[in-house]
């Protein structure tokens, strides 16, 4: 069967099951565009941005576990996408992008719309093509959705010039595909595994602590069992969120910058530490030389070998697929006999139960002026703790992730290594559209929301009924916070004057806006807004603007340094 | 701390044949803020596969990362280390020199002692040809009066395992 290099783009894409294709036509893909028109199996969103494509295909992703595909033309269409898939690379994110290039004879002619797209993407992408022959087509497509799904998943691009999308070529799309210069290893080695168990049940204080890579991996379920089998104080980065019981007594909190002071303490103090898909960065573990302890073992499970002995020296690395790995653990601990010390066990909780009583998430409740942490509160509340949570970034963000209890993977999306705003409704309706039935809400602030706003017109066009929550604290709120700590109460350009009224904002593209003022109304708005299923609406809450985000360990420091409140400023 | 003292490695690469591999590693080197002193690349005899030599600096750790950030590129089919083994390291250098008067004898004396050879003349210069490890041909240009040395140009370092040991696919 001969096609067209547009319809064999869209036949591979058929071929991968893929659902749904967010994006925005333009010149280069034009071709590819009309091979779209003549199917219905694949569908298409339109955003309003190729950075919302992006991240809208970057959070169906997320929330499902499968690539996300975007499709954006040359060009400019391309650097507006880069923000999103430098957001996706830096959180592992499975993603397929496709992009429009000019027709392969004007390449290097500085022709319309022409950038060099590989040359820009690369530092970003787990890996990338040009594609210069119709008949390399359907293999590379098939190369981009494998290397893009595998080992550590990344997003890959696949720069189609015109004139390759408009000539004919033979399609059959490759069953099987296999390249010598990648082979992700799967299995951890045994030995290795063997020794971080002995270890672990020598344990005396010991601390587990997991990042994204478990909910990437789809091991939270056999995190849940080691973690429950050994009795151990398991704490989740901002990225892991959900891969173990939010709710959980063995669950300490997140760790890192804005941890509790219990998650943080026990890393420090920790005489054994099993790290599970989490890369030791400086948001979580701060300054290296404040984290490291004599003291202290590392065993550190990790599909990346670059990840393990990046920022801290390991003493037991395993390279595996986690999901594997742990379930071997648990073969060997449940096949011994051996148990860690019970007594021992005992006093390292009787610690942390003392430092829980630190109650560092406390914030005052009484107060007149609506506490966006008590808005966070109150969404797991009505939401009864079962909604997809996308975040943009700053104190929203944190807060959300400290108030709103995960029990489950894949329902807390967030940029959390490139720190995007912007990301929070694109990932919302990418989310809304992976479970239609779902409740999604997006928290996020006023500064944040005003970078993709436009998304509200795609959330009317494809009846995306998501919820907006928005902490209104008229500052970028982070960036006032350390101004604040940091360089004297010199609010340098965070104020965000002129702002729009966000309830008749809403209203113009159709949808729902409420602005909640006062603390008493919090909680109906909340109900008011989640009971209308099938509406979009726009909460702005305003909220009290010097509220700052507690814990925190100011950026250099180790995670002992920790401010708790208003009192340690 | 002898682990963190910055040593000079020589790491040997097969990567694939295609455009961008060469800028896919020069790449990963600048923006992970890496070390290199040269980086020699041409195809193999498998003409799918190209060879390169990167010399670059850096403790065991930095070296371990950088191994291994080389090894995550899809283009890299493999990487090793020479400085694990035994190994030949040669470079090319070309160096133009004034060759006048009593200074024209004087270098033909210097080039033969270093096994260099002349391989272009003039009234006033010669070009020399002269192959070797780094510190060789830098003891070449040490050894003769700098003033007199007009032009250089060298391919970087090239390297290869001593005896059996091969690295390939």
């Amino acid at each position: 069967m001969r096609l067209t290099g547009a319809e064999i783009t869209i036949q591979c894409l058929q071929e991968e099951g893929v659902e749904y294709v967010f994006g925005y036509p333009g010149g280069a893909v034009l071709h590819i565009y009309d091979a779209l028109f003549n199917q219905d199996k694949v569908k298409h969103i339109l955003v309003r941005h190729e950075q919302a494509a992006l991240h809208a295909a970057d959070a169906y992703a997320r929330a499902t576990g499968r690539p996300g595909v975007a499709l954006v033309t040359s060009g400019p269409g391309v650097t507006n996408a880069v923000t999103g898939i430098a957001t996706a690379y830096m959180d592992s994110i499975p993603m397929v992008v496709i992009t429009g290039q000019v027709p392969t004879p004007a390449i290097g002619l500085d022709a319309f719309q022409e950038v060099d797209t590989v040359g820009i993407t690369r530092p970003c992408v787990k890996h990338n093509f040009l594609v210069k022959q119709v008949d390399e087509l359907a293999a590379t497509i098939k190369k981009a959705f494998y290397v893009a799904a595998s080992g550590r998943p990344g997003p890959v691009l696949v720069d189609i010039p015109k004139d390759v999308s408009q000539h004919l070529a033979e399609f059959s799309y490759p069953k099987t595909v296999s390249l010598r210069s990648y082979a992700p290893v799967n299995k951890g080695h045994s030995g290795q595994i063997k020794k971080a168990v002995q270890m672990l049940l020598e344990a005396r204080r010991p601390m587990i602590y997991t990042g994204g890579g478990v909910i990437l991996g789809d091991a939270a379920p056999a995190l849940t069992r080691l973690v429950k089998s050994l009795g151990f104080p398991c704490t989740n980065t901002l990225m892991g969120l959900g891969g173990y019981p939010g709710t959980d007594p063995q669950f300490v909190g997140m760790l890192g910058m804005h941890g509790t002071y219990e998650a943080n303490l026990a890393m420090q103090h920790c005489d054994v530490l099993l790290a599970v898909g989490a890369r030791f960065d400086d948001r979580v573990i701060g300054n290296p030389q404040h984290f490291y302890s004599e003291e202290r073992r590392i065993i550190h499970v990790d599909i990346d070998p670059s990840s393990i002995s990046k920022r801290v020296r390991v003493d037991v690395p395993i390279v595996g697929n986690i999901n594997d790995v742990l379930d071997e653990m648990q073969k060997l601990i449940d096949a011994s006999a051996a148990r860690p010390d019970a007594a021992a066990l005992k006093d390292w909780w009787k610690q942390i139960g003392e430092w829980r009583t630190r109650d560092c998430l406390r914030y005052d409740r009484t107060s007149a002026i609506i506490k966006p942490q008590s808005v966070v509160e109150k969404l797991y509340e009505v939401t009864g703790g079962d909604a997809i949570i996308t975040s943009d970034v700053g104190q929203h963000q944190m807060w959300a992730a400290q108030y709103y209890k995960f029990d489950k993977p894949r329902r807390w999306l967030n940029s959390g290594g490139l720190g995007t705003m912007g990301f929070g409704l694109p990932a919302a309706m990418g989310a809304q559209l992976a479970h239609p039935d779902a409740t999604v809400a997006c928290v996020t602030g006023e500064a944040s929301i005003q970078m993709c706003i436009q998304e509200l017109s795609t959330c009317k066009q494809y009846h995306l009924p998501v919820k907006i929550i928005n902490l209104n604290n008229r500052y970028l709120g982070m960036v006032r916070q350390w101004q604040q700590i940091l360089h004297g109460n010199r609010y340098s350009e965070s104020y965000m004057d002129a702002l729009p009224d966000f309830v008749k904002l809403a209203e113009s593209y159709g949808h729902v806006g409420v602005r909640v003022e006062q603390p008493a109304d919090v909680e109906p708005a909340l109900r008011e807004a989640f009971a209308l299923k099938d509406r979009v609406v726009f909460m702005d809450f305003i909220t009290d603007q010097t509220e700052n985000v507690f814990p925190m360990v100011k950026a250099g420091q180790g995670l002992t340094e920790m401010l708790l409140g208003a009192e340690d400023l | 701390m002898e682990a963190n003292r910055p040593m000079r490695h020589i790491l040997s690469l097969l990567l694939e044949n295609e455009a961008g591999a060469l800028s896919r590693v020069a790449g990963l080197f600048s923006a992970r803020g890496y070390n290199i002193e040269s980086l020699t690349v041409a195809p193999t005899e498998d003409p799918t596969l190209s060879r390169m030599t990167v010399v670059t600096s850096g403790s065991e750790e930095v070296i371990e990362q950088i191994t291994k950030q080389l090894n995550k590129l899809i283009d890299v089919v493999k990487v090793f280390d020479l400085q694990e083994g035994r190994h030949i390291e040669r470079e090319l250098m070309l160096v133009k020199v004034r060759a006048e008067g009593k200074d024209r004898e004087e270098l033909k004396r210097t080039a033969d002692i270093f096994r260099g050879r002349i391989v272009d003349v003039t009234d006033r210069t010669y070009t020399i040809e002269l192959t070797g490890p780094r510190d060789k041909l830098d003891a070449f240009l040490e050894a003769i009066d700098r003033g007199l040395i007009l032009e250089t140009v060298r391919t970087g370092a090239s390297g290869i395992g001593r005896g059996e040991w091969i690295l390939r696919v």
